[in-house]
């Protein structure tokens, strides 16, 4: 690039800056209009209340997800934070429940059934009804080989030692009662309804 | 979302912003440390609700993690082992983050326009979109919290959450901390809280409890209640009594004017030089390159001669350089050096 600039013209160039930019130090600089520094991301998010999905407290948390709801809009989750309405924990979230979104991002989250069958080191993905055909189909086979009905004593035991239950920690009262129930009338003694940490 | 109105004091801004709608409470953070149990979910609600994402840290032999604060990491919780006299091993837990002072020192030193602004609600607040990252921040302020970022070369620190303050929320560290250690309302309310709750300790035994609201820096927004407040530095270093850097004060109160003052004279003096004295005059006889009596021809002569061998330095595209040198110009004979 050519600069024809003669020296004159360079002396000027240079006392126009000298003078603005003293200017400028001395305050009469033009006021740029002052932009909003942040702006709050959730207004018009749509807010979903949900459970923790972590322990045994069961902490109420809301999900604020893109767009209102309408029909052109895929949802997508980008915040949760603790749902001040619920009774559990008033809005206050250990550092897990407050992490909870990388947890719903997570490459490592399991998002479907999976199979791994014996002897295989590949899991396999099935649909919900073949993972719940599959895991009846198990029960009832294991259950029919490994019931006892009596100990060596001859007392009446009616009991299933040889498959555990874990069932989710973020049910509710009643849900955790009804799990109760049908994995008891099994006869199944190991059972923890509650993935304490 | 914050407008000009509501800021009521502006980085290396001599104008004073709008000052009438002031009306405004001041809001606190109180920070109870004898509650806190170092369970880090302030650190990670502020993670979440900021979009910062630091890289996974290591283990070094504390429960600090990251080992400090960064320009990703915003809070960060401090442990410390103190041995008191008669034996007793206390761990010392401290949310370490800006405290949002009445009178900031980052504020106070920084040179880029707009930079750092503080609201009528007591928030200091960082606007990226000026910082210039010179770090002057970190000079001025007295508890060490603004970090640079590597990846832009911007300030960063805690914002008090401004954006939810703004509508109306508490900053997402209080709203998620389990054991009610943080706690945030009108500045009034967290000092009637705090002096509560200092008595409370009192009555239990910590004869020095007190609450830590220094007046060196006019007082903070982020404020704690420490069991020994006689000796804050205890907890990570807390500084007893912080004030303003003397560097700062002298570079925004003395040097900086006498700085803008010089320019300001010398920019004058040129002016008042050039209307008494006029334009330099030129020499007569200092022949000029375009309107002088060089013929065209040999001018013509001469680039087209240098751009065909490339080694002609009065042709390699400044034309000032021909300017500069307008006399040897002239003494070379027509058609140039070849």
């Amino acid at each position: 690039m050519a600069i024809n600039v003669t020296r004159r013209q360079f002396f000027k160039l240079g006392g126009a800056g000298l003078a603005s930019s003293s200017l400028a130090m001395m305050g009469f600089a033009p006021e740029p209009a002052e932009a909003s520094i942040r702006q709050f991301k959730l207004t018009h998010a749509k807010e979903t209340r949900n459970t923790c999905t972590y322990c045994s407290v069961g902490c109420g948390i809301l999900i604020y997800s893109k767009g209102d709801g309408a029909k052109n809009v895929e949802q997508n989750v980008f915040h949760i934070e603790g749902d001040p309405d619920h009774p559990v924990s008033r809005g206050s979230l250990c550092p897990k429940g407050a992490g909870l979104l990388d947890f719903v991002h997570s490459k490592g989250r399991l998002e479907y059934p999976q199979v791994r069958a014996a002897g295989s080191d590949e899991w396999q993905r099935v649909t919900w009804d073949d993972a719940l055909n599959r895991i009846a189909r198990h029960i009832k086979d294991d259950r029919d080989a490994n019931f006892v009905q009596r100990n060596a004593q001859g007392q009446t035991v009616n009991h299933w030692t040889t498959t555990g239950f874990l069932a989710a920690s973020g049910s509710s009262n009643e849900a955790g009662y009804i799990t109760h129930k049908v994995v008891r009338n099994l006869g199944m003694v190991a059972f923890d309804n509650q993935a304490r940490v | 979302m914050d407008n000009s109105q509501n800021i009521i004091a502006r980085s290396a801004t001599t104008t004073p912003p709008p000052q009438v709608r002031n009306d405004v409470e001041e809001v606190a953070k109180l920070i109870d440390v004898s509650k806190c149990i170092g369970c880090k979910a302030c650190q990670v609600a502020c993670m979440e609700w900021n979009d910062l994402r630091d890289d996974v840290g290591d283990c070094h032999g504390t429960y600090d993690n990251p080992r400090d604060l960064t320009a990703e990491s915003w809070t960060v919780m401090r442990f410390s082992e103190y041995e008191s006299n008669d034996g007793n091993l206390e761990w010392l837990i401290r949310k370490d983050g800006c405290m949002h002072c009445a009178e900031p020192g980052c504020l106070e030193a920084c040179p880029a326009p707009g930079a750092i602004v503080q609201y009528a609600n007591g928030i200091v607040d960082f606007d990226s979109n000026h910082c210039i990252g010179c770090g002057y921040c970190i000079t001025g302020c007295p508890f060490d919290i603004p970090r640079i970022s590597e990846k832009d070369n911007k300030s960063y620190k805690c914002t008090l959450c401004s954006d939810r303050v703004n509508a109306g929320m508490e900053p997402a560290c209080v709203k998620t901390c389990p054991t009610n250690c943080i706690e945030f309302g009108t500045k009034k309310d967290m000092l009637a809280r705090a002096e509560k709750r200092v008595g409370d300790l009192k009555a239990r035994g910590f004869r020095d409890a007190g609450i830590y609201d220094p007046a060196g820096v006019g007082g903070t927004h982020v404020m704690y209640v420490l069991h020994h407040a006689d000796d804050p530095n205890r907890y990570a270093g807390l500084p007893k009594d912080p004030r303003i850097s003397p560097l700062v004060g002298a570079w925004k109160g003395v040097t900086k004017p006498i700085m803008s003052a010089i320019i300001g004279i010398t920019a004058f003096a040129g002016v008042i030089h050039y209307v008494t004295k006029g334009p330099k005059e030129e020499p007569e006889n200092e022949p000029h390159d375009g309107d002088d009596g060089t013929p065209p021809a040999s001018r013509g002569d001469s680039a087209g001669s240098g751009a065909a061998s490339g080694t002609d330095p009065h042709s390699l595209g400044y034309d000032a350089t021909r300017t500069s040198r307008p006399a040897s110009d002239a003494q070379r004979p027509p058609g140039g050096d070849r």
